[in-house]
């Protein structure tokens, strides 16, 4: 038994779990959040991203489509956030420029809340990125897109099981027909105020040779940037030789990011 | 800052003590827990109806032997529906602004005190450009681009770039530049801007330099116009339609082989390299929103399109009344413009108002044919409205345009070579500025202009002069 075959239970429907969404378009202004949206190409990013904005930014079914980071700006229940459409990417690792733009965002850019859209047809591949971005930031929701596609390919998704076993919150939307929206407002909110206390499980994909040496050098990335959500990660980043990351660090970058995470 | 440094001697130092492949085995492990993580939480139950039915139709649409067949047949079918189907609201339109509006208007100006030059400039000049693009440009985009948004959604365009890859690679350029030029087709300056999906740069200029063999939404008007007013018309009037849309598509196909030889040319001379090779996903056939898509598609591409041309073709107008208008030496400078161009244009089988229309028009393709139009109208005669039995003349569309550019000199080579040289001149001044930007250098920019414009220039005569030769004039 899934959740898709219950009878929506009463909580679905509450009054208390709706979030009111006005959507502001590209009217920016001050912002009270920022949200990355990220995921593999041709997921439906720019369909979830044109549903919170009411923007019309152009979707098609190609891989590569979004060339530039797109924003936009919408408002739950008075607050105001900002998302950023990242280019597609199938991994954080590489060093083709919509890679390097999408890990710079999650590093630098510090989102509130990442928005990672997966194809709930192929989890396995989305599942690739999306355990690349709990290395960075565990403040992440999950959104289980074209999930009307799955279900038409007899596909059974445990999305409260992912949740559990991932720590975060798990939405199932099929953006292209605004199904899941009010539950993909909701985990959002949620996640981004800090209602919800997310038990991110940092994934322990670590060859053994490699666990002694990120940890002794996390372990000094933590002494000096006490703030460092993922020190784990910048180390693996040091280890390999990232240009970018060393760069950021004798510039100070790091530092910086303390004071505004103050 | 100390700290810093020390940090990345320490990472310097334990670098060493790492195998060489620890990067690959970090993806393999990640790799191994996405798999692990989606098989205890994604089940598939029951048969698979729709990947098989997908797969089926891959067959066909990316075959080996039947995927460009059906490439060419589908796109055919776009064009041929186009046609049709932009016929008739055409001439409704015209008949509107152009037949009613307009001579209303011009009336009532006079009417309430304008002075004649003003209500010239303003109605003759401004309005009359502008009605002729709307009715000249809005029917055929409010089919063409919905249709091509239907099979973008669908996800046809990957299997586009797929069936050409093979193509494109044996002309030195990237497989994906099959993508960057089908966005050319809607405009020019955004398939020039799509071409930041191919990394490496040298295939990236190849795509930049050739996206203006593209025909862009600016310049099927024309195309379309032309091959139903003369092309179409020398078939019987049940076929008319067919021989149309295939004169069309001939020139979009020619435009594509431009493309890859000149992409071959730029790849073996200024831009020499390997082609780099890349993994294009194929995404799954997804059923189009149709409501939605037309919705976008009207909004996002056929009004959006259709400001623009109508934003050029305000100044256009003024500036095509003023030169038809405003005299030296006892003719107009329109006048003087296209008795200098004649020559030229007539080596090139065409005509000088075609040749100053296309100097006018270059902030946008979209203006050439109602400018045209309207240096033929004030050159020949007097104004449209006020001539006796000129109102009969915007009744219907076609075949009276037929009478009204045939009375200025046109022949069928005139229309055929029109047509070539709308394929193959320089990009409007949009592109040429997206170009610049994306480059970066006046050279590269310079050559994308001068390129086209070289080919068009020795296409239209080497046509010109076999037709004239072969005709025995």
């Amino acid at each position: 038994m899934t959740m898709s075959d219950c009878p929506p239970s009463t909580c679905e429907t509450c009054v208390a779990n709706k979030a009111e969404l006005r959507r502001l378009g590209l009217k920016l202004g001050r912002w009270d959040y920022v949200v990355a949206l990220a995921g593999n190409p041709n997921v439906g990013k720019s369909t979830v991203f044109n549903l919170l904005t009411g923007l019309r930014q152009h979707t098609g079914n190609w891989p590569g489509k979004t060339v530039t980071r797109a924003e936009g700006a919408f408002d739950i229940d008075g607050k105001r956030y900002k998302v950023v459409d990242l280019p597609g990417t199938y991994s954080l690792l590489g060093t083709t420029p919509d890679e390097e733009v999408a890990r710079e965002f999650l590093l630098f850019g510090r989102p509130d809340v990442t928005l990672v859209i997966a194809d709930a047809t192929c989890l396995e591949r989305n599942f690739t990125l999306l355990l690349q971005i709990l290395q960075i930031t565990g403040r992440v929701v999950l959104c289980l897109n074209l999930i009307d596609e799955a279900r038409a390919r007899g596909l059974d998704i445990d999305a409260r099981g992912l949740a559990r076993e991932l720590g975060i919150p798990v939405v199932v939307t099929a953006a292209r027909r605004s199904e899941g929206l009010d539950e993909l407002l909701v985990a959002l909110r949620d996640v981004a105020t800090g209602v919800v206390k997310l038990r991110p499980r940092t994934p322990e994909a670590m060859p053994q040779e490699l666990r002694d040496p990120v940890a002794k050098l996390s372990r000094r990335l933590r002494a000096t940037y006490p703030h460092l959500e993922n020190p784990e990660w910048i180390a693996l980043r040091l280890l390999e030789g990232d240009p970018r990351v060393a760069a950021a660090l004798e510039k100070g970058e790091f530092d910086r990011l303390r004071t505004a995470a103050a | 800052m100390s700290n810093a440094s020390d940090i990345l001697r320490e990472a310097e130092e334990l670098r060493w003590q790492l195998g060489p492949h620890f990067q690959d085995e970090i993806a393999g492990e990640v790799s191994r827990e996405a798999s692990a993580l989606a098989a205890r939480h994604v089940q598939a139950k029951g048969d698979n109806a729709r990947v098989g039915w997908q797969r089926r139709l891959d067959l066909v649409l990316t075959g080996r032997w039947t995927g460009i067949p059906a490439m060419a047949l589908l796109f055919a079918l776009v064009l041929w529906i186009t046609i049709e189907g932009a016929n008739v609201p055409s001439g409704m339109l015209a008949s509107v602004l152009v037949d009613t509006i307009h001579p209303w208007l011009k009336a009532h100006a006079l009417a309430i005190g304008f002075w004649p030059w003003l209500a010239g400039f303003l109605i003759d000049g401004m309005y009359l450009s502008c009605a002729w693009v709307v009715s000249v440009m809005l029917p055929p985009m409010a089919i063409f681009f919905p249709l091509f948004t239907l099979l973008e959604d669908f996800g046809y365009l990957p299997r586009v770039a797929f069936n050409l890859d093979r193509i494109f690679q044996k002309a030195g350029a990237h497989g994906k530049q099959a993508l960057t030029m089908t966005m050319g087709l809607g405009c020019n300056a955004a398939g020039v801007v799509a071409t930041r999906i191919i990394d490496s740069p040298r295939e990236r200029l190849i795509a930049i330099l050739t996206n203006n063999f593209s025909l862009c939404n600016g310049r099927w008007p024309t195309q379309i116009l032309m091959a139903t007013v003369f092309v179409g018309a020398l078939a019987p009037p049940a076929f008319s339609g067919f021989v149309a849309a295939g004169a069309v598509f001939f020139v979009a196909v020619l435009g594509f082989a431009c493309a890859l030889g000149a992409s071959w040319l730029l790849s073996r001379t200024v831009l020499k390299g390997e082609a780099s090779s890349f993994s294009l996903e194929l995404p799954p056939y997804r059923p189009p929103n149709i409501l939605r898509t037309l919705y976008t598609s009207l909004l996002d591409r056929t009004l959006f399109v259709l400001w623009r041309a109508v934003v050029f073709a305000l100044p256009a107008g003024a500036v095509i009344w003023l030169i038809a208008n405003v005299n030296a030496d006892g003719h107009s400078i329109a006048w003087w413009m296209v008795a200098g161009l004649d020559p030229l244009a007539w080596v090139m089988g065409l005509t000088g108002v075609i040749l100053v229309a296309y100097i006018v028009a270059i902030p946008a393709n979209e203006i050439v044919v109602p400018t045209i139009l309207m240096l033929t109208v004030l050159l020949t005669g007097s104004s449209v409205a006020d001539a006796p039995g000129a109102g009969v003349m915007f009744e219907t569309e076609d075949h009276i345009l037929h009478g009204l550019l045939t009375g200025a000199g046109w022949t069928t080579l005139t229309a055929v070579c029109l047509m070539l040289f709308s394929l193959l001149h320089n990009p409007c001044s949009t592109t040429l500025y997206t170009i610049y930007k994306e480059t970066g250098s006046w050279r590269w920019t310079f050559l994308s202009a001068a390129m086209p414009l070289a080919l068009g220039f020795v296409a239209c005569s080497a046509v010109a002069f076999v037709w004239r030769a072969l005709a025995g004039s």
